[in-house]
């Protein structure tokens, strides 16, 4: 009781420890990661911070039900190998979770600890594992199941994907993941920048699937070069579908087509899968404008406006149609775009695209907004004030207004039933599709949402996956 | 890696064909459809029509022409070198059936693609009329492949070195004067395509084309191959790469090509310094 008595205290002196990261003036200028993550001491310290709570509240808040008290508490010991080892019982890809999670409306939304201050900083923690491991770990893997002899294909190798073949590697089966791109990762590797999620890391969590016994396919358009029914036809007894949303959307207002104007998703592409950051030395071109304004202001619209930056923009600008209290990107994220610079136009929408004689974009013009009533998703609508135009110039457009259902693959797949939007109709406990062997989750089955929610839709593809193979549909 | 099994050099070598070992691809793959190719780790993805496929061998074909730094490097790779990546077959089929007397006019490296198309209508029961033209005679491809493709085979060059005197459309609108035409395939540079079917508008005559934009994944996600088609906006990758030629608006294509010519050029020129 003694003992208790005085820790108590000392663990509520201990301030959540600070993430050291660079310095925003000389971050928004290259590609290396923002925050330079815990040392050792830092990690145990905030380790410390850990009530370890009987029933803790925050593991509900994770998507795939980490077991977050049990990993801090071996941090807070200085069992680093045992500590990853919790994890992967439950997350595949540590390294990215603590990287991208929204840990703040998760786990760290619901610590007890952050009712009265700040919540242990749960995403630093599961980092600091995972990149403990990597750079200092033995490279022993977790145990496996015996062979049980049923093969799963896994269709696109995002969160979603490759949470369904660690899962089910681990319970034996054997798993191959067709990858379109040429390399895998999905939005890992093509939509999240280098600064945010290193491309390294993203290869190592795909090299440790690898180790466990996952095959990866790359070059495989799944619905063009191999479909679904073929698929089964050369033995695969369950597929999962977890190809991502993926089809941009571009504003319906004249000017749209002109050069300078890229959808989110071919940008950061560029610069992020196919390197166009490092032009010359890479081959793929992309457009450096001085004067860049992105549209949107969810998450990717923050990573367009800050690769924007690193690639030699005076001016990154975010117009946005709703105001400050709407914005659905991360509070870090924001945070991080202010701090390097990015400024926010709230409030307003383009209704034309102006283009010069060789048909690039000069300027945009626009109408100032207004919020009325609550629309169908409970957002209030903005409603343009008549009158009110005004124009902005930039040579850069960057458009991340959302995504649609990508029909490439639900196309060439009979029996798959999808909702109105093109988007993959699921049995919400198993994930299971309208079509006998087949699972679906992530993106092509919710829209646009994040890397953690993919992550757990495949952990719940997974588990009836297991299930069926065991014991049929 | 995807190995190259053969390699010619066609037009002055301004042309390269290459037939890859490529299984999946080459048992699926249809007239009128593309693929992917990336020379290695730092290469651009460059999207090319199939000129022909293989599916007993398990390879396909293509043709291209060097214009810049990625197709300057395809050139360098030799038989038993190879692709890193090679994607698809992407893109629609082109929707072949039987409708009468068609006029299968090509260009440039457009010719290329062309001929499977060409032989698949030949095939199906049509009467194929096929003009083809270069700038040149030395430039000229495949003539002896289209004759082979078609019933007909009308020549011309620019500089009348070969052939008629001129330009396709100049043999075209003879055709179309001549007999009914009940359709028209039209693959070759934008402005080609554009006044091919600016004429068989005129004539009313359902004319197709197969469009080549700047793309990144071919497959729908990044909207680079977007162009306008009646008033609409299509992506070449998945909507296409064939369109109605009478509903393509060429002018914004032509533009939209030209996007990375500045980068395009300081690419190539480092590159030609360091190869030589």
């Amino acid at each position: 009781m003694a003992e208790e008595a005085t820790k108590t205290p000392k663990r509520e002196k201990i301030p959540r420890q600070p993430m050291p990261e660079q310095e925003p003036k000389v971050r928004a200028k290259n590609f290396d990661e923002v925050p330079f993550g815990y040392s050792p001491e830092t990690a145990m310290k905030e380790a410390e911070r850990c009530l370890q709570c009987k029933k803790p509240s925050c593991v509900p808040g994770c998507p795939v039900g980490i077991d977050i008290p049990g990993f801090i508490k071996l941090i807070k010991e200085g069992e680093f190998t045992q500590s990853i080892r919790k994890l992967w019982e439950m997350n595949s890809l540590p390294a990215v979770c603590g990287r991208v999670c929204p840990q703040e409306i998760q786990c760290e939304g619901l610590c007890i600890v952050g009712k009265k201050g700040d919540p242990v900083a749960i995403g630093n923690l599961e980092r600091f594992a995972a990149d403990w491991e990597r750079e200092n770990g033995t490279g022993a893997l977790p145990p496996k199941a015996d062979p049980t002899g049923k093969k799963v294909a896994v269709v696109g190798s995002g969160p979603a994907g490759l949470t369904v073949a660690g899962d089910l590697i681990a319970k034996g089966h054997d798993v191959t993941v067709f990858e379109a791109f040429h390399k895998p990762g999905g939005v890992l590797l093509y939509g999240i920048p280098e600064f945010r999620l290193p491309k390294e890391i993203v290869a190592q969590e795909v090299n440790f699937l690898e180790r466990l016994g996952v095959k990866v396919e790359c070059n495989q358009v799944v619905g063009r070069t191999i479909t679904v029914d073929e698929l089964f036809e050369e033995g695969y007894d369950a597929v999962f579908v977890g190809v991502g949303a993926g089809l941009p959307t571009f504003l319906n207002v004249p000017g749209k087509n002109l050069i300078g104007i890229y959808s989110a998703n071919e940008y950061l592409t560029r610069s992020n899968l196919m390197k166009a950051y490092r032009f010359p030395e890479y081959d793929t071109p992309i457009i450096r404008g001085k004067n860049v304004v992105t549209l949107g202001a969810g998450n990717v619209a923050m990573d367009s406006a800050r690769t924007a930056l690193r690639l030699g923009a005076e001016k990154s600008r975010i117009v946005y149609r709703r105001s400050r209290v709407e914005v659905p990107a991360r509070s870090a994220e924001v945070h991080h775009a202010e701090e390097e610079g990015v400024e926010f136009f709230f409030l307003a929408a383009p209704t034309k695209f102006i283009g010069d004689d060789k048909g690039r974009v000069v300027g945009m013009e626009c109408l100032k907004m207004e919020l009325g009533e609550p629309d169908a998703s409970g957002r209030r609508r903005p409603v343009a004030i008549d009158g009110s135009e005004f124009e902005l110039e930039c040579d850069l457009v960057i458009v991340a207004v959302g995504t649609g259902a990508n029909p490439l693959l639900t196309r060439s797949t009979e029996g798959l039933e999808l909702n109105k939007w093109g988007y993959i109709q699921v049995e919400e406990k198993t994930n299971k599709t309208t079509k006998k062997g087949v699972w679906a989750g992530g993106d092509i089955v919710t829209g646009s949402a994040t890397v953690i929610l993919a992550m757990g839709a495949g952990r719940i593809a997974a588990n009836s996956i297991h299930d069926y193979l065991t014991w049929g549909w | 890696m995807f190995k190259i099994v053969h390699r010619e050099e066609m037009s002055d070598g301004t042309v390269i064909l290459n037939e890859i070992e490529a299984l999946k691809i080459a048992r699926k793959a249809k007239p009128g459809q593309f693929v992917i190719l990336k020379a290695n780790e730092t290469g651009e993805r460059i999207p090319l029509t199939m000129a022909e496929t293989d599916p007993e061998k398990g390879t396909i074909t293509i043709i291209y022409q060097v214009v810049g730094k990625s197709t300057a490097l395809f050139k360098t790779l030799q038989v038993g070198d190879g692709y890193q990546d090679v994607i698809g077959p992407l893109g629609k089929p082109t929707h072949i059936q039987k409708l009468g007397k068609v006029v299968c006019v090509g260009g440039g490296t457009g010719i290329a693609v062309l001929h499977p198309i060409t032989r698949a209508l030949k095939e199906v029961g049509n009467h194929v009329i096929c003009i083809i033209g270069a700038r040149s005679k030395d430039l000229l491809i495949l003539e002896d492949r289209m004759k082979a493709a078609s019933h007909e085979l009308l020549v011309c060059t620019d500089d009348g070195s070969y052939g008629h005197h001129g330009f396709v459309t100049d043999v075209l609108k003879e055709v179309l004067e001549r007999e009914k035409i009940d359709q028209v395939v039209a693959i070759g540079p934008v402005p080609m395509m554009k006044f091919v079917s600016k004429m068989t508008k005129e004539y009313n005559v359902r004319t197709l084309v197969s469009l080549n934009p700047i793309m990144v994944d071919g497959t729908g996600m990044c909207g680079g191959c977007r162009v306008t088609v009646g008033g609409q906006t299509k992506f070449a990758c998945v909507d296409g790469p064939e369109f109605d030629g009478h509903q393509v608006d060429y002018d914004e294509l032509m533009l939209r090509l030209q996007a990375y010519c500045e980068d395009e050029k300081q690419c190539y020129e480092e590159f030609c310094i360091m190869d030589s």
